[in-house]
């Protein structure tokens, strides 16, 4: 439990801000084990688990063989009898190997056994995107995981949420799934000091505002709020929900959003079709039919896999530009100059220029 | 031996070596845009592969496959262009380094997720058994593919259905940054564990490229004749960095002292060595093949940045046959 809080914030990256996390709840507990491929390895998961073994000792924090699906049903027996593991993977395309644990055993137990005992165990998986990461290291398959009855599925855009979402994942009784973007890892922002915990469930208002409301999650949430800024000086007012969790979603604040805008975009980082953002499209038309003025739109992923070429990645991720040429049609309003002000970076296929490969 | 295919051994080797380290000189450029995995120092096992095996047989490797490609004579200018993102890549620029293809020499694919083509391999070797012909299918892995699931599932299914598939694990010691010792358990060797699965498996210097070469040899001609499968562990040391151009023995995860210990085994020199020294080479003939290597790969390399990438319109095509 959480004895001293502050609330004291500084300045730290994202992926500085999982480090903290990490640190915090290994030292708050001394049932939390921190492993996978490369935990303690001099890169230490893109920075995120930097020090630990120095600090907790390798008998809590390891490297592991590669063995995906073994080391996940390792977690579950582990947390069957009271060790709350955190397990990492440097992509979430490797724990595809992990699915018949993940699904068939840590999602089911406490259901299946009639509540008897929960799998208080967290995963970390890391989505790639860009500098030719390609079909098999760039999948973002949340939408999956939301699927599976049982599992909590997180995905912070902020290092503030990154820290306190992954401690309340880390001392949640239940299997959480925690996705991190890589495209987040270097960005920075006010973090608070100490065992600081942001429940899983409610969303986050990123940015406040009265024409349309757009959901969005994880690194999408980023390019919406340099679309509303810009959209601002367009005269149109958007209200972005980061919804820093997949599962649950926080309906009740979408829908009240919807009711005070009428107008509903969302953003996915995934693949469209089966999206997180076709379910909230659907449950909002469902359930809102009455305050919607116009037809909710969708901005995903095309349903294709991400190709390797720099040649066929341009135009191919939403971008801010994508954003507010969406809402600009939306609203029927010229897009007038849009295209100068959002223009996709060069390169485009880096999350800034200090990125040069090659993981 | 016959001093042709010593003399080849070297050559494939260093037509290998060449290529990998023009990769990694020119990596900076920033035009190579996609994780690329290195093998040098590895190279005698793919250069052996390449000669014992014919363009009928099947092949299929991981993430570190340049070299497992080109032995088994995939069409180098095509990788190049892969790796650029190139429209005349070998994958039309979709896959990049960690995805190869030459279906024309029986190079079936390499992919990314550790372990994932072994089964593969396998299901190829399956066909084969199934159409009666005397192919051999070749499985390329890692010593970290060895501690996967479905390494120990495909082995035990090739092994209770006698399927002809030769696999060949390099054991470079390390996965990334983690060491054998923190992945399997001390003093186990990985052709031990094939073994205990039930096939026949045998361990060798993957440094010296000539027993490399006989080992393969003994082992496939086993094959053709009697059904396999074979298990062959080579140990060897990857030079560079586990993904990118650069060494890195300064971050601490091997030091530099152990690094120069293998580096002093590396088969190429060796091969080189010994056959000046047996004058089973004359250093003028070394000279023109170095020469040739030189225009070859310089040409690849331009075919490779002159082609167009491929565009938008190629994203979406060819997502169902
Ligand atoms: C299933 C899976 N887990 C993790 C990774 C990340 N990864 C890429 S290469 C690699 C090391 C594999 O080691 P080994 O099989 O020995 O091959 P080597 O790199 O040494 O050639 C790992 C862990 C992956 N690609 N796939």
């Amino acid at each position: 439990m959480p004895e001293s809080i502050s609330t004291a914030s500084r300045q730290l990256t994202f992926a500085k801000a999982i480090n903290e996390a990490l640190n915090v709840a290994l030292e708050a507990d001394d049932k939390v084990i921190c492993y996978g491929l490369g935990a303690d390895d001099p890169k230490g998961i893109f920075g995120t688990t930097l020090g630990l073994r120095q600090r907790f000792g390798s008998a809590r924090v390891f490297d592991m063989p590669l063995s995906e699906n073994a080391m996940t049903g390792v977690a579950i027996g582990a947390s069957l009898n009271g060790i709350r593991p955190v397990m990492c993977h440097q992509r979430l395309d490797f724990f595809l190997l992990a699915m018949d644990q993940l699904v068939n055993n840590a999602a089911k137990w406490f259901y299946m056994f009639d509540g008897q005992r929960s799998v208080p165990i967290t995963i970390r998986l890391i989505l790639g995107r860009g500098w030719g990461q390609g079909p098999t290291h760039s999948q973002n398959l949340q939408a999956w995981f939301a699927h599976i009855p049982g599992l909590k599925v997180v995905m912070p855009t902020s290092p503030a949420d990154a820290k306190g979402l992954l401690l309340s994942s880390i001392f949640d009784p239940n299997p959480v799934l925690f996705i991190e973007h890589r495209w987040l890892h270097n960005m920075v922002g006010d973090v608070p000091e100490g065992d600081v915990r942001i429940p899983i469930g409610p969303l986050r208002v990123a940015r406040g505002g009265c024409d349309i409301t757009i959901v969005s999650m994880s690194y999408m949430t980023v390019e919406a709020l340099h679309a509303a800024e810009y959209l601002q000086e367009r005269g149109v007012s958007c209200e972005i929900l980061d919804l820093r969790c997949v599962n649950p979603i926080d309906w009740q604040a979408i829908f009240e959003s919807v009711d005070k805008t009428g107008k509903l975009l969302v953003l996915d980082t995934g693949a469209e079709t089966g999206s997180i953002a076709g379910e909230i499209v659907a449950r909002v038309a469902i359930e809102r039919m009455g305050s919607l003025k116009l037809a909710p739109a969708r901005l995903a992923m095309p349903d294709v896999p991400e190709p390797t070429s720099f040649g066929m990645t341009k135009g191919f991720y939403v971008r801010a530009g994508d954003v507010a040429h969406k809402v600009l049609d939306m609203l029927a309003l010229e897009r007038g100059d849009v295209d100068a002000h959002l223009v996709e970076p060069i390169p485009h296929d880096v999350p800034g220029a200090w990125f040069t490969g090659p993981f | 031996m016959t001093p042709e295919i010593a003399k080849q051994l070297l050559f494939r080797m260093m037509r290998i070596r060449y290529v990998e380290e023009t990769i990694a000189a020119r990596y900076s450029e920033q035009a190579m845009r996609c994780p690329i995995h290195l093998c040098t120092g590895q190279e005698a096992v793919s250069a052996a592969v390449g000669l014992v095996l014919r363009p009928s047989d099947f092949a299929v490797s991981g993430h570190r496959a340049h070299g497992h490609y080109l032995g088994k004579g995939g069409n180098l200018r095509a990788m190049l262009a892969e790796i650029y993102g190139k429209k005349t890549g070998c994958a039309g620029g979709r896959g990049g380094s960690m995805h190869l293809i030459d279906e024309s020499v029986g190079f079936m694919g390499s992919t990314a997720i550790v372990g994932n083509t072994i089964p593969v391999g396998v299901g190829l070797g399956l066909s084969i058994q199934l159409s009666g012909s005397d192919a051999v299918s070749c499985v390329f892995l890692g010593d970290g593919a060895a501690e996967t699931g479905v390494f120990f599932e495909s082995m035990n299914f090739a092994a209770v259905r006698e399927i002809p598939v030769l696999f060949v694990c390099e054991n470079n010691l390390y996965s990334v940054y983690s060491p054998l010792h923190v992945r399997q358990p001390k003093g186990r060797k990985i052709f031990r564990l094939a073994q205990a699965i039930g096939v026949e498996a045998e361990h060798g210097d993957g440094n010296d490229v000539e027993a490399v070469y006989a080992m393969m040899k003994r082992a496939v001609a086993d094959i053709r004749r009697n059904g396999g499968p074979r298990f062959l562990e080579f140990d060897t040391y990857r030079w560079r960095e586990h993904c990118g151009p650069n060494f890195d023995n300064d971050i601490g995860y091997r030091t530099e002292q152990e690094y120069l210990a293998h580096r002093m085994q590396e088969p190429i020199k060796r091969q080189h060595d010994k056959l000046i020294q047996s004058k089973l080479l004359a250093p003028e003939e070394l000279a023109a093949f170095g020469e040739s290597l030189r225009v070859e790969i310089e040409d690849a390399f331009c075919y490779a940045i002159e082609s167009p990438f491929p565009d938008d319109t190629d994203v979406r095509a060819r997502l169902y046959a």
